[in-house]
């Protein structure tokens, strides 16, 4: 089911919501979104369209099928989290599903830097720490949980948990400034001036190219 | 901290800014877009009400989707067209080249940008696909990006990114002979796992590397991603000029002569510091195959799956599930598998070299009995370069079909892809769950002479026992 709230927007401090396990290494994002839903325009359907393969092949019981599931916001995954392909529909299918925060052992580099700019956090913790953390959402689903960027941990009635997040992301988060558009923007002259000193672009002619 | 490498060189040469948050704004020297990952990114863009800043170093060609039988337009795929045409109508209003259909220059994005000479020696390159990778072979820093990124790079011409550690993976020897880049990074790929290389540039270097053609060396590179590296790339030398040397958009003249003082002063220094380093031995890296559901589940030809035992016990999980879904036993051999299709292609190896390589073993030999296979070139001047060599009436008379190019059933955006529970022998890059279009099929992925031995036996086969 496709929720229908908010997307990210400006500061991002706490998720607060319920948290929904899954367990497995090596989640690539093919499986996030398989590749046939890639044939589109627009992001807009690809909440429904989440884990469309593996959750077909468990008829329902998959973590993202299961009832207690449905509104969930915090996803708590194991190691290499979203590897292989670049596509950002894998995260765009976790957000318009619902997810708004991750918590896993790693996450693929080009995966983690496009939930950065959705406004989605991806915090880390050891993969001993992941799985109590996930015994312990898996004990009561309907339990609501804290995930506190100021603090960088994740907590409810069930126990309170440490996470690393990485302090650039997280600074980035914190003051609004995940959207990395506007920053690149207002630095234009800078770009300019590399632009002019760059052999390449300036027929090798540049004095770089001469030393 | 690694100093002196060409990532620090590169990395310097194109840092614009330092920005709050600790990340750097490196400028993008070259941006490759194509319609599966920009139309979302045009859009965002137009929402800001911003311009491309740098549209003539911006370049498109279409590849994802395009059938490789029937091209003519409009697609009979109604989803594949609006792809297209969003993609016609963007370059168009934005001013940006296209490479479409039938200009001579259309392909797969990472084959024909260097081809085309757009690629070269200490540029930054990116673009929305994770095999960017491919361009290191030049001796760039190449990275996939996501659709916002790609967003970023339209409006700014620059990227919000954090440096890499540096590792250099030294190969000492030379490969054997009926075994191929791919087996290098497969094998690679297999020692360290699929994760490694999170957080690091790779650097192949040593004898091995330096022997490689530059086709070779974009299969290599285009598969670091795979072991997490998001950039892998080979120092540039003199190799890599004589591929540059006349293409479209290399420099001429006076210019080439500065441009080549220029790329060699861009070698990592012989004192560079790598922040670490990692031998392998040609000469023992067989001809390999991957039998699970990640590409570091390889094995050498002559090898049998591993047994739960043979592994790290954190990779025994991953392992379950392969066996599970390749439907492999734990020590069975790998050569001897049967295959239902075999596909040659991809940005991995879909160069001519690798169609030679193929066709030396499809030569004079037929197809097995029930099996599919089929060669998609990667790019319009590959296929034309290949049939001015005959090379597509070998693979006709062996009884392949002869594509049109494009991505086709490395990722079964088109209409090629496995049926239920088919088993294929691919020259890709990906063995995921699913990949390959049919959610229960499954991808071995080989050399491409291996896929050819595969095709003319009917199962896994070793190509050097074919006397090719």
């Amino acid at each position: 089911m496709t929720q229908t709230y908010d997307f990210p927007h400006g500061l991002i401090t706490k998720i607060e919501g319920r948290a929904l396990v899954l367990r497995g290494d090596d989640i690539d994002t093919d499986r996030i979104i398989p590749a046939r839903f890639l044939k589109c325009v627009s992001f807009e359907a690809l909440g429904a369209q989440v884990f469309a393969d593996d959750r077909k092949e468990l008829e329902g019981g998959h973590p993202f099928d299961l009832p207690a599931h449905q509104g969930a916001t915090i996803l708590v995954v194991n190691d290499n989290f979203g590897c292989g392909s670049s596509r950002e529909h894998a995260p765009q299918a976790l957000m318009r599903w619902g997810i708004r925060a991750l918590i896993g052992v790693s996450f693929a580099e080009i995966f983690y830097g496009n939930c950065l700019a959705l406004g989605i956090p991806c915090a880390k913790a050891s993969q001993d720490q992941v799985r109590a953390l996930q015994d312990a959402m898996a004990q009561d689903p309907s339990a609501t949980w804290t995930f506190d960027l100021e603090t960088s941990s994740c907590s409810s009635d069930l126990g309170h948990w440490s996470m690393e997040v990485d302090p650039g992301p997280r600074d980035m988060l914190l003051s609004g400034r995940w959207d990395a558009t506007g920053q690149l923007l207002s630095r234009d002259a800078e770009l300019q001036s590399t632009l002019d000193r760059l052999p390449y672009l300036n027929g090798f002619c540049t004095n770089t190219a001469d030393t | 901290m690694s100093s002196g490498t060409l990532y620090d060189k590169v990395w310097d040469l194109h840092r614009v800014a330092e920005l709050s948050g600790g990340s750097t704004q490196l400028l993008i020297g070259l941006h490759l877009i194509h319609e599966v990952t920009s139309p979302q990114a045009f859009v965002a863009l137009e929402d800001k009400g911003l311009k491309v800043r740098c549209p003539e170093r911006t370049v498109a060609t279409v590849d994802h989707i395009v059938p490789t039988t029937n091209q003519a337009r409009p697609f009979a795929d109604p989803l594949a067209e609006e792809m297209l045409s969003t993609l016609e109508r963007n370059c168009s209003k934005h001013q940006i080249v296209l490479n479409g259909i039938g200009s001579g220059r259309q392909g797969i994005v990472h084959v024909i940008a260097p081809e085309l000479g757009l690629t070269q020696p200490g540029m930054t390159v990116a673009c929305g696909d994770s095999h960017t990778s491919t361009h290191g072979a030049f001796g760039a820093i190449a990275f996939g990006i996501g659709t916002s990124q790609v967003r970023d790079v339209l409006a700014s011409q620059s990227l919000a990114m954090n440096k890499l550690k540096v590792r250099r993976l030294w190969v000492d020897n030379q490969l054997s002979p009926g075994v191929f880049a791919k087996d290098l990074i497969l094998h690679v790929i297999r020692s360290l796992g699929v994760k490694a290389g999170v957080g690091h540039a790779y650097e192949f270097a040593g004898p091995a590397i330096d022997a490689l053609s530059m086709e070779e060396r974009m299969t290599l590179c285009n598969m670091a991603i795979e072991g997490g590296a998001r950039c892998g790339y080979v120092n540039p030398d003199q190799t890599t000029f004589d591929y540059l040397e006349g293409r479209p958009y290399a420099p001429s003249g006076e210019a080439w002569h500065r441009a080549m003082r220029w790329w060699r002063s861009l070698a990592s220094n012989a004192d560079a510091v790598f922040d670490d380093e990692l031998r392998f031995d040609a000469a023992t890296i067989a001809p390999t195959v991957t039998w699970g559901i990640t590409p570091g589940q390889g094995i050498g030809v002559d090898e049998q799956v591993p047994t739960p035992e043979q592994l790290d016990p954190a990779d025994r999980p991953i392992a379950e599930e392969a066996y599970r879904y390749m439907d492999l036993t734990p020590g069975q051999a790998i050569a001897g598998v049967p295959v239902d299709v075999c596909f040659i292609g991809s940005c991995t190896n879909g160069r001519l070299s690798d169609l030679k390589a193929a066709a030396a073993v499809a030569r004079g030999r037929q197809v097995a009995a029930g099996i599919k296979a089929f060669v998609v070139p990667g790019s319009e001047q590959v296929a034309r370069a290949a049939e001015a060599e005959g090379l597509d009436q070998v693979f006709r008379d062996a009884g392949f079909e002869w594509r049109e190019p494009g991505c086709s059933m490395c990722l079964a955006m088109n209409p090629d892809r496995l049926e239920g529970r088919q088993i294929s022998a691919s020259s890709s890059n990906r063995n995921f769950k699913g990949r390959q279009g049919s959610a229960s099929g499954r991808t071995l992925l080989m050399s491409p002479a291996m896929v050819a031995a595969a095709a003319v036996t009917g199962h896994v086969s070793d190509v050097r026992l074919l006397g090719v």
